[in-house]
């Protein structure tokens, strides 16, 4: 987890299901590389998908950004706040790109009808291989139930990809604060110093 | 100073700065956010107006008055204000009137995808096309700038992927244009479209056509990029940051102003190199025009015409052409069979217990798998209407049956009961929807006596699109108490004899309501009432079930809740997501629901 002082592009995926903090955490990590000197360009799925729908955010960072969606197999890190969104945009990474999977199921409505199975971890672990080793498992929804409040699972998440990127901490800690209500701020702070840190500790190789 | 904006944001800080006092709309995605950033500015006049076409109307007294305006809308909204909006491309303005059109390719979020600049075509207006949010900004000042000089409303055309994009924009700090001041000047033959005076418009209008393509031949974000000379791409929008990742060598003509083109400029361009590509996302509109004046290109037979652009679809179309050869990544396998996660409605959703009556009413309630019971005829017609509730349509409610555009769902009810259908006839529409464009068609079926049944589903927003106000809020979008429509009040003053209202969370209310309405021969409104569950996300502690009474007959997952999961056969509500609407407790034929 070697990190370098200059990157020459990031191209970064944020997938989850609606009402996770997907559009948040890609607002907060553009603004942190924006206030580092990149140019930055995002874009989400808005519209229908709100209601419980997949959500993608695609987040490009580089001396200079074009297109504001990110080609297929191009993708230098996925963070995925729900397991099957991980698998489901797998083909997005390019070879040898970093997965952060949040261990995590939330079943569709066809799953819990029995249409439709959800993919045991076995299945999510061989799907990501065919692009990469670098699979990170992080208990993420776990931690922040035990922090005390599921909200902040987003800035958990954040907390994670933040090993991979060469943003000074007290930058990250400044966007964060900007977004952020007072009253929930610590909470969220502990959030992402968690997630930091877990993030060392669960590389699947 | 240097900002990350959406291009939505970007559009609304250009109106602001270029110095509107009046901006209007009618939520719409991708649209929506440009009213929401315009009226955090207080010193302006914002407001949700009930639909487009009054939307635009109130834009153009505005401009009429000198003001400089702003309105927006999605593309299908022009639609609905395409009468006033070519009667404003007749009149022309006074103050400034941009009118702001977001396309949606790749139909994220609309009943259809259109491409806008046909419009324009139309009314014989310039079209402004951004392709990031700098662009957007820039844009806004020259929009308002053209209107005056040219006396020409102006389209601002910008599409989800512009609009739902954040880029970094060097805007002004404070730097407002001088407003200008309320002032009408009488003037029959440009304000009052008799024939006699739409004779002498319509020559004018001609005349500011070819005015402005002279003007567009020295617009400063029409931009030749000079690179090699073995291809050269005109390209507008976000398919010129597509194209531009693609090719990065080429030669580019950026196109700021896509109607009229500057015919010059293209053929300069077209001469300093060996061939072009056109690359526009939807209609072959800039290759058409550009064909017309002679010049050889390529487009739509490379790049499709139907769906959204990216970068993926360009370089493929590169390769089909022969001038890009980079590998394709392999594709791999086991990911299209996963199971899809389309949207729903919420946990606490107050139009869940309708659906689950009317499905039941209608014999559509079915567990997918299901062998038992042969199909039975339904008997019962649901038309529906465009809001969050066209979720309804999917399994396992299976509760509507058609859906077309705003307000259709009256006029579609009366429609199959005059053509003889033997069903009970049901429409569904919400109350925003119902006060946009739903008014007249139930006028309609007072006045024709249609015998059928409309159910609005009021929970006192527009849900779909973000929770917007309007009338029947009697909030304004700047946030001040203003003028309530009463739902009731509106629907007995039509001559509407039957009205009932109900809990939208009190199931045998609601199916009592439905059931005395559907055996009437009469026209029958029953307003559903009840908060977005999104607005009001905890009724009552969460439910939970006890499975020693439960007998796993799965009636709770047919409500399509998706707090209600199944572990095995065993329904089992995540507390973390239920809302203690209670309806699961309601419908639950073994009393095994109860709170944790």
């Amino acid at each position: 987890m070697k990190q370098s002082s200059k990157l020459t592009k990031i191209d970064l995926l944020i997938t989850g299901v609606g009402g996770q903090g997907n559009i948040l955490a890609s607002d907060i990590v553009s603004e942190v590389a924006l206030a580092s000197g990149y140019d930055v360009k995002k874009t989400d799925t808005l519209g229908m998908a709100q209601r419980g729908g997949s959500v993608i955010s695609h987040v490009r960072i580089a001396e200079k950004v074009f297109s504001p969606l990110i080609k297929e197999g191009e993708v230098d890190i996925l963070l995925a706040f729900e397991k099957l969104e991980g698998v489901r945009w797998a083909s997005y990474l390019k070879p040898g790109g970093i997965a952060i999977v949040n261990n995590h199921a939330l079943p569709p409505l066809s799953v819990n009808l029995g249409v439709d199975s959800y993919p045991d971890d076995k299945e999510v672990i061989q799907i990501l291989k065919q692009r990469t080793d670098r699979i990170y498992f992080v208990e993420g929804t776990r931690r922040v139930i035990e922090l005390g409040n599921v909200k902040t699972l987003n800035i958990f998440m954040l907390g994670c990809l933040s090993s991979f990127l060469p943003f000074k901490p007290e930058t990250w800690q400044e966007v964060i604060a900007r977004h952020l209500p007072a009253k929930v701020l610590q909470l969220n702070k502990t959030a992402f110093e968690t997630g930091s840190k877990e993030i060392k500790n669960v590389h699947v190789g | 100073m240097k900002k990350l904006l959406s291009g939505n944001e970007a559009l609304a800080l250009g109106a602001y700065h270029a110095g509107i006092a009046v901006a209007t709309a009618y939520p719409g995605t991708p649209s929506t956010e440009i009213m929401e950033a315009v009226a955090r500015f207080k010193d302006i006049y914002a407001e949700w107006s009930v639909n487009e076409k009054v939307a635009m109307e109130v834009a153009m007294g505005a401009c009429y008055d000198g003001a400089r305006t702003l309105v927006s809308m999605k593309q299908v909204g022009l639609n609905v204000a395409a009468d006033p909006f070519l009667a404003a491309a007749t009149t022309g303005v006074n103050g400034g009137l941009v009118l702001i059109a977001a396309d949606d390719p790749g139909i994220h979020s609309s009943q259809g995808e259109q491409d806008t600049r046909h419009f324009a075509e139309l009314a014989k207006v310039p079209v402004l096309e951004p392709n990031d949010s700098q662009s957007a900004y820039d844009l806004m000042a020259y929009a308002f700038k053209i209107s005056e000089q040219f006396d020409t409303p102006v389209i601002l055309r910008s599409t989800t992927r512009i609009s739902h994009s954040k880029s970094m924009a060097d805007v002004k700090e404070n730097s407002i244009a001088q407003r200008r001041k309320a002032h009408f000047s009488r003037n029959v033959q440009k304000y009052v479209m008799l024939p006699v005076n739409a004779r002498i418009r319509h020559p004018l209008m001609e005349e500011r056509l070819v005015k402005l393509i002279d003007y567009a031949e020295t617009f400063p974000l029409n931009k030749i990029e000079p690179g090699k000379r073995s291809l050269g791409v005109i390209a507008n929008g976000i398919a010129y940051q597509y194209a531009r990742e693609v090719f990065p060598s080429a030669s580019f003509l950026k196109l700021g102003m896509t109607y009229p083109l500057s015919e010059k400029l293209i053929k300069k361009f077209a001469s300093q190199v060996d061939r072009i590509l056109v690359v526009e996302e939807l209609d072959p509109f800039l290759e058409e025009h550009i064909r017309a004046m002679g010049i050889e290109v390529s487009g739509k037979e490379f790049i499709p015409r139907v769906g959204e652009l990216n970068i993926d679809i360009i370089e493929s179309a590169g390769r089909k052409m022969g001038i890009i050869d980079t590998p394709v990544r392999e594709k791999i396998t086991a990911t299209d069979g996963l199971a899809r996660r389309p949207p729903l409605l919420c946990p606490g959703c107050p139009h869940s217990g309708l659906f689950y009556v009317l499905a039941g009413i209608g014999q559509r309630l079915k567990l997918p798998g299901s062998k038992d019971k042969t199909p039975k005829e339904s008997g019962l017609t649901i038309t529906g209407d465009i809001g969050c509730y066209t979720l309804g349509t999917y399994p396992p409610l299976n509760a509507m049956d058609t859906c077309a555009c705003m307000g259709a769902s009256i006029g579609h009810a009366i429609g199959m009961e005059k053509a003889g259908s033997p069903d009970k006839i049901v429409a569904i529409i919400g109350d925003s929807t119902f006060l946009h464009s739903g008014i007249t068609p139930l006028v309609n079926a007072v006045y024709d006596q249609s015998k059928i049944t409309v159910v609005i589903l009021d929970n006192s927003t527009t849900a779909m699109t973000g929770h917007q106000n309007h009338p029947g809020t009697g909030i304004s979008v700047q946030g001040q108490q203003v003028g309530k429509v009463v739902l009731e009040d509106l629907i007995k003053g039509i001559g509407v004899k039957d009205l009932k209202v109900v809990d939208a969370f009190n199931v045998k209310d609601v199916r009592a309501a439905v059931k005395d309405s559907l055996e009437r021969q009469e026209l029958s409104v029953i307003i559903v009432r009840g908060d977005c569950a999104v607005r009001v996300p905890k009724r009552d502690i969460p439910r939970k079930i006890d499975t020693e009474k439960c007998n796993q007959c799965g009636i709770c997952l047919l409500i399509g809740c998706p707090a209600i999961q199944a572990e095995g056969k065993q329904p089992v509500i995540d507390t973390t997501m239920c809302t203690g609407c209670t309806i699961c407790q309601q419908v639950c034929p073994k009393q095994a629901i109860g709170p944790c």
